[in-house]
């Protein structure tokens, strides 16, 4: 896939491409007071930005392979919070069930360093919508 | 020094267990830290068992650069914290808790430059769940940005913060 550009919010928390793993960009955040909610542990915003950027990025290199260039519209996540987030790197990868013609499924996964034992579990729904030319 | 002034001037550590709740001071402290205090949210009002925080538009948290629409993830983070709060708005103390899940649907896109409104309230606590509900609105209640619905769970606060 061509370089996934990252928003303004996402570079501000820190997050980057690690690296792109069967298609699907995994992102990474450090950890820095920035994303900390209660003391020593990540906030659970920030987590939820974290799923909702590796979503948007899975589907977006998914939209790609199939030659789409349409605008993704979030409209809801569910997030099952798993284990607290320490003082370590994040990473989150999504995986895509579905990109119909006019929504998307994805689920997601936050872990950080023993990828077996997750942080945070979510899906995350889409709406598509073909850019008007 | 009275247990308000407790709540606003204790440092960058957890909140002691049981602690009386000042849902306005309660606001004040947790805004001006961490995360929290990243994104610059505000305390706005509150009631006996909901809470009202605002999140002032900027530029660096937009999530499409073209329009600049306010990126989703500063709204799950509003909607967290206000939600949160409202547990112990309800209960009138402070207790170590954690989130159990999370569903928001995110209604219209926020409108850029607006300061985006949670509202959220808790409508049940249990022996070790606390149930939350709310919303988010960029002006105007019926036309919400966003709704939420989540659990969280009441936990013993050992080891829940690290100095």
């Amino acid at each position: 896939m061509s370089e996934y550009h990252l928003p303004p919010y996402a570079r501000a928390m820190g997050m980057e491409v690690d690296h792109v793993e069967d298609g699907a960009p995994v992102i990474a955040m450090d950890f820095a007071t920035r994303v900390m909610g209660r003391p020593g542990f990540l906030h659970g915003g920030a987590i939820g930005g974290l799923l909702e950027m590796a979503a948007h990025a899975a589907l977006r290199a998914e939209l790609e392979r199939q030659g789409s260039d349409s605008r993704i519209k979030p409209v809801n996540i569910s997030i099952e919070y798993l284990r607290g987030g320490v003082q370590e790197r994040t990473f989150a990868r999504g995986e895509v069930i579905r990109a119909g013609r006019r929504v998307a499924n994805v689920r997601v996964e936050a872990w950080q360093g023993d990828r077996s034992k997750l942080v945070a579990s979510s899906w995350m729904n889409f709406l598509l919508a073909p850019r008007k030319t | 020094m009275s247990k308000d002034e407790k709540v606003a001037d204790l440092p960058n550590t957890s909140l002691p267990e049981g602690l009386v709740f000042d849902p306005e001071r309660g606001a004040r402290w947790f805004t001006r830290h961490g995360h929290t205090g990243f994104l610059g949210m505000e305390y706005h009002d509150h009631g006996e068992d909901w809470i009202e925080l605002a999140l002032p538009w900027r530029e660096d948290l937009v999530g499409v650069e073209e329009t600049g629409v306010l990126a989703s993830g500063p709204i799950i983070s509003l909607l967290d914290n206000a939600t949160s709060m409202s547990v112990w708005t309800r209960q009138g103390t402070f207790n170590p808790q954690v989130t159990l899940d999370l569903r928001i649907d995110y209604v219209r896109a926020a409108t850029p430059g607006k300061t985006v409104i949670a509202r959220a309230e808790c409508y049940q606590v249990r022996r070790s769940m606390a149930f939350v509900r709310g919303i988010a609105h960029d002006g105007d209640a019926s036309d919400p940005v966003a709704h939420t619905a989540g659990i969280f769970m009441l936990v013993s606060s050992e080891g829940w913060a690290k100095p």
